[in-house]
Formats: C-alpha cells, structure tokens, sequence
C-alpha cells in the first residue's frame, strides 16, 4: 500500500489522490449543506411547537432503516448514472441523525429559559432563534458530526456509479485486483473522516457559547 | 394598578384555576399573593403579562385592557421574575440583562451601559458581567433574573416565587435587598410565594387564595394576623400569629442599662455582665464565676438576638432569646445602648391595645 500511496505519479493527474480527495470532499459537503437545510429547520421547528415528534422520530427510524446502497441503485435505475443519485443517497443517510440532533437539543433545552423568554416579550420567531437553537448547538453538532463521519465513509459509493471521489481508488483497486491502490483508498478516507471531524470540533467551539460548555472548562477566557 | 375583574381561568381539561377574581393591585405597592400549592396564584400572575389567557373576566393593567395589547409587545412593558431565574445559558450576564431593552429596539451600547448600571442597582459586582449564568450561585442568579425584569424600567414586575430555590439566608438577604429596591423605584409589584412569612415581610397589601382560585381575604399583612376573615386564613397565618402581629407594632420599650466588660478586663462578676469588643458591639454573657476573673472568650455564653428598635416582636425575641433574658438593645452602628425585658415588652403592649393600636 505505502509504494502504491506514496508514487509521485498517483499525486497528480485529473485521477490523483488530490483531485480525488477533493472530490470526496465536494460530495460530503455539499451533502450535508443539503442535508441540513432540510433536517435543521424540521427538527427545530417540531422540536419548538412540541407537535408531530412522534412523526420525527419515525421518520428518522424509517430513512436510518434504508439500505443506502439499495437507494443508490434505485435511483440509478430512475434518473440515470452521475452525481444526482450519490447526493439523494448521502442526503437520506444524513438527515436522520442530524434532524434527530435537532430535536433532541431543542427540546432539551431549560424550559424555564424558555418561558422566560417569552416572557420578556421575544416572539415565539425570537424564542427559537435567539434562546432555543443556540442552546441546542451542543446536541445539534453532535447529530451533524455523526451524518459527516457517515457521509464522509459512504461516499465511496459514488465511485459505483461512474461518479469520482476517493472511492474510484477502492472499486478501480477491486477491479484491477491492486490491493494496494484499494487499501490507499481505504485510508484516505478513514483520514478525511479524522480531518473533516476534526473540522467540524474547531467550528463547534467557535460557533456554540462559553457559557454551555460542561461546568470547570468553560467561560472566562 | 392592575385590576382583576370577574377573572376565571379554566383550563382545557377542566380545572378551573382561578374562579371569578376580583382585585386591584395598587400602583406603588407590593402586592403578595399566598396560599396552598396549585391554589391559582401563578395562573392569576401569569394572566396579567398574557403567559395565560383567561377564560372569562377582564385584566387591567394601568386602564388598558391586556387582551387588547398583542403579547410581545404588553410584556416587554412588564417585568417578569421566576423561579430559578431563568437565565439564558448561552448568554453572559450583561446580554441576560440587556434582553429587554435591546427587544425594545435599543442600541447594543446603550442596552449594554444599562445592564451593567442594573447590576449594581441589584447589589452585584459589574464584573459579573462577563460571566455566564452557570458561574453564578443561586442567589446570584435571582439577583440577575430581577435586574433583567428591572432593565427597560416597566412600572410594573411580576415575581413568581422568585426566591424559593435559596436557601433561607440568601433568601433574607434577597428579600431586604428587593425592600430597599422598592423604596427606591415604587414600582407596582405583584409577588406569588407560599410562604406566609415571606408574604407578611414583604406584602403592604396580601391576597390570600385557597383552593379553586377562590379569594380568602385581601388585605393589609397586619390585619390578616389580628383579623382573619375565616379559619382558612387563621390556619393558614399559622399559629403563632399573635405573636407574629408584635412584628407590625413600634412602641417605646424602657431601656435600662446593662453591666459591660471588655475581653481582658478584670472583674468582679456579680450577676450577668455583657462583654462587648472595642467598639462596643456585643460578644457574649459572663456569669457564674466566683470572685475577680479575666474575661476571656472562651467563658462567654453566647447571645440570643439583638434588639434595634424595629418592632415589639424584635425586642420581645432578644428578651426572650437571650441567656440573661436581658434582650440586648444596639444602635445603627451595632454598639450597645442598653437592655430590655421581656415584662416591659408586654406592659408596651397592653398599652398599645388600650391606645387602640392593635388592630382587632
Ligand atoms: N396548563 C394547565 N393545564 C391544566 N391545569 C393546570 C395548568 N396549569 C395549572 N393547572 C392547574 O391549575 C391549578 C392552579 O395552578 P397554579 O400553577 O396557578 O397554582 P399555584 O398556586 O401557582 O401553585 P404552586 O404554589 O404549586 O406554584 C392547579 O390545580 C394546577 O394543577
Ligand atoms: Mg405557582
């Protein structure tokens, strides 16, 4: 694996690691923009009203029970090969955990925090925005930093339909029977997993208040 | 002001919480309401800022018809004060106090300047300011939830039990520091406890409520001691309520003079003698020692309560509690001016009575 990982000749070139890493980075991102325009105002806005939860909860059993691959091919079937299956794949796989994040935060939240907002006069467009949502960051970085680590693993399967990523490493070593370019696939991933995780702590903790940071470790800075 | 007028609170399963109230709240005072747990006194306070909407009834605040006043905006005009605080985690004190104002459209620097002039107001260090609210002791954060009510100045402050999570000498403490408040700023405050203690220390007038949201009597905290309108109410003050009326009753006690000694002094110890430090503040009683001794701290019984002229209950309970039943007497700067007696505290009040001073 560390000949194939470590040639000049792989680090270059329209199919290099790169280009590839960037790829598989385009994807996860790109996902889980997508992913959280859909999940974060859900999850929130039932988690605000306290109404549909049970339908949350099932939902996000019923997407988490979907067999990604099996989407995949389902949507290949329908819309054709390319980059327009992968994302309706990843996106199912992200929003369950990342909804579910949502919800959980929001409603976890003081609820005496919240009626005292409401009652100093914010209204309920104010309450979720300015006490509920940022008090739930915690738990909503928790949810989106799982569907990262899950996007970011199954991404490889955009390789299967002819579209790029890391994953072109895995399936092209399968095919060639190179177990060293499929293991250099491998790794890469597992390493952009660590990077993008590690990404996502550093924006955490710029993004989420001092003030909710578990009680000795927070606060004056 | 705020007025109750045939206000009725039934909720979707049935309960009705408060039933036909009528009451007015006059601007200026402190009003309590008190009573048994699940009595309607928080779903009456919640109804004047709209956290409730009655069922039937009207609520006036100030003349002006609440239901006709979009919620929001009638409670950015009204402060609100819970239990606990109810602090917004996420922010630091300072933006905790700022909330109103910069709701009310305030710029973020002016908002600011007055926060930190509330904290002081509320008897808090400014650098507090920076903190978060899980830095802060209960106590604190009661102190921080009244200054975020105070900070766009409303004429009117609600309180929902708002120092029953501290224990009880944060909870003094709070309670003189909200006295002082109000003699400085007289809003119209509406106060919810069920502490009948906290409600007679507190209340200029006291809404008693029973069970149902049914009004037991509204009136003056003297006057619900001397005169319970039914049993509910004399139960409910408690037994010891005639000794509590001496609370209410200011009259002269005789002071008589008291034996004093300085710690390292030698005397000769005939009956009780008061040992007080260099500025004359009381340290503890000196007795039963034979002949001439050095007075030292450890032979010192200590005192009971100390007397400043406040009320007969005041003086009664230094008598009372005092080993030499000498109730000790300080001034303003805590020195000893004398003592008094327990026999002198009832003559004062015999006289009281027979001046009609003792509310029947
Ligand atoms: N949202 C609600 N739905 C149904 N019943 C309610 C609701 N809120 C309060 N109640 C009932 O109304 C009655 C009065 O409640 P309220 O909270 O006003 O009492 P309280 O006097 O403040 O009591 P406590 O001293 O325990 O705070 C209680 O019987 C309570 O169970
Ligand atoms: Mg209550």
């Amino acid at each position: 694996m560390g000949a194939w990982l470590f040639d000049p000749a792989h680090w270059s070139g329209p199919t290099g690691i790169p280009v590839r890493l960037l790829e598989h980075l385009g994807y996860t991102l790109l996902t889980l923009l997508i992913a959280a325009v859909i999940a974060i105002p859900l999850g929130a806005f039932v988690g605000h009203t306290g109404r549909g939860g049970f339908a949350i909860v099932g939902l996000s059993n019923a997407l988490r029970a979907l067999p990604t691959t099996a989407v995949l091919i389902l949507v290949v079937l329908w819309a054709g090969l390319g980059d327009f299956p992968v994302y309706v794949a990843l996106v199912l796989l992200a929003v369950p955990p990342i909804m579910a994040g949502t919800y959980a935060g929001v409603r976890a939240v003081d609820p005496m925090a919240v009626d005292a907002a409401r009652g100093v006069g914010m209204r309920e467009s104010g309450v979720l925005l300015n006490v509920e949502i940022p008090n739930a960051l915690p738990l909503i970085y928790g949810g989106f930093r799982g569907a990262a680590l899950q996007v970011v693993a199954t991404a490889t399967i955009a390789a299967y339909t002819g579209a790029g990523g890391l994953g072109r490493f895995v399936f092209d070593g399968l095919a060639l029977q190179e177990f060293g370019q499929m293991l250099a696939g491998a790794v890469l991933v597992a390493l952009l997993a660590v990077l993008v995780d590690l990404g996502f702590a550093g924006l955490q903790r710029l993004t989420v208040s001092p003030g909710l940071r578990p009680a000795g470790t927070g606060g004056k800075r | 002001m705020i007025e109750f007028r045939a206000v009725t609170k039934r909720f979707e399963d049935g309960t009705i919480a408060v039933d036909e109230l009528d009451l007015t709240v006059e601007a200026g005072t402190i009003t309590v309401f008190v009573g048994p747990s699940g009595c309607g006194k928080t779903t009456s306070l919640r109804m004047v800022n709209r956290m409730i909407d009655p069922t039937s009834g009207t609520i006036l605040v100030d003349g002006r018809d609440v239901l006709t006043v979009d919620p929001p905006t009638l409670r950015r005009g009204i402060g609100y004060v819970i239990q606990q605080a109810g602090l917004f985690p996420h922010r630091t004190v300072l933006d905790n106090v700022a909330t109103v104002p910069l709701l009310s459209g305030w710029d973020k620097r002016r908002a600011r300047t007055r926060a930190a002039e509330l904290l002081e107001i509320v008897g808090l260090d400014p650098a507090f300011g920076k903190r978060y609210p899980a830095q802060l002791s209960g106590g604190q954060q009661q102190r921080v939830g009244v200054a975020r009510a105070l900070a766009a100045d409303p004429p009117v402050l609600l309180m929902d039990e708002p120092f029953s999570a501290v224990d009880p000498v944060v909870r003094e403490d709070l309670q003189n520091e909200l006295l002082r408040l109000q003699a400085e700023l007289d809003k119209t405050i509406v106060f919810v406890t069920h502490d009948i203690d906290e409600a007679l220390k507190l209340g200029e007038r006291v809404a008693v409520f029973r069970k149902g949201g049914h009004l037991a009597q509204y009136a003056k905290p003297q006057e619900l001691l001397s005169a319970p309108a039914n049993d509910f109410v004399a139960s409910f003050v408690g037994r010891d309520r005639g000794y509590r009326t001496l609370t209410f009753l200011h009259a002269d006690v005789p002071v008589h003079p008291v034996a004093t000694a300085k710690l390292g002094e030698r005397i000769t110890v005939a009956d009780w003698t008061l040992v007080v430090d260099e500025q004359n503040r009381p340290k503890g009683w000196l007795s039963g020692v034979d002949g001439e001794v050095e007075v030292g701290e450890d032979d010192l019984v200590s005192g009971g309560s100390l007397y400043d002229g406040s009320s007969l209950r005041g003086a009664l309970d230094a008598a009372l509690s005092s080993p030499s039943a000498l109730g000790v007497v300080v001034d303003d700067a805590g020195a000893v001016t004398g003592v008094v007696k327990a026999d002198d505290v009832i003559q004062a009040l015999a006289k009281a009575r027979a001046a009609g001073e003792v509310p029947k």
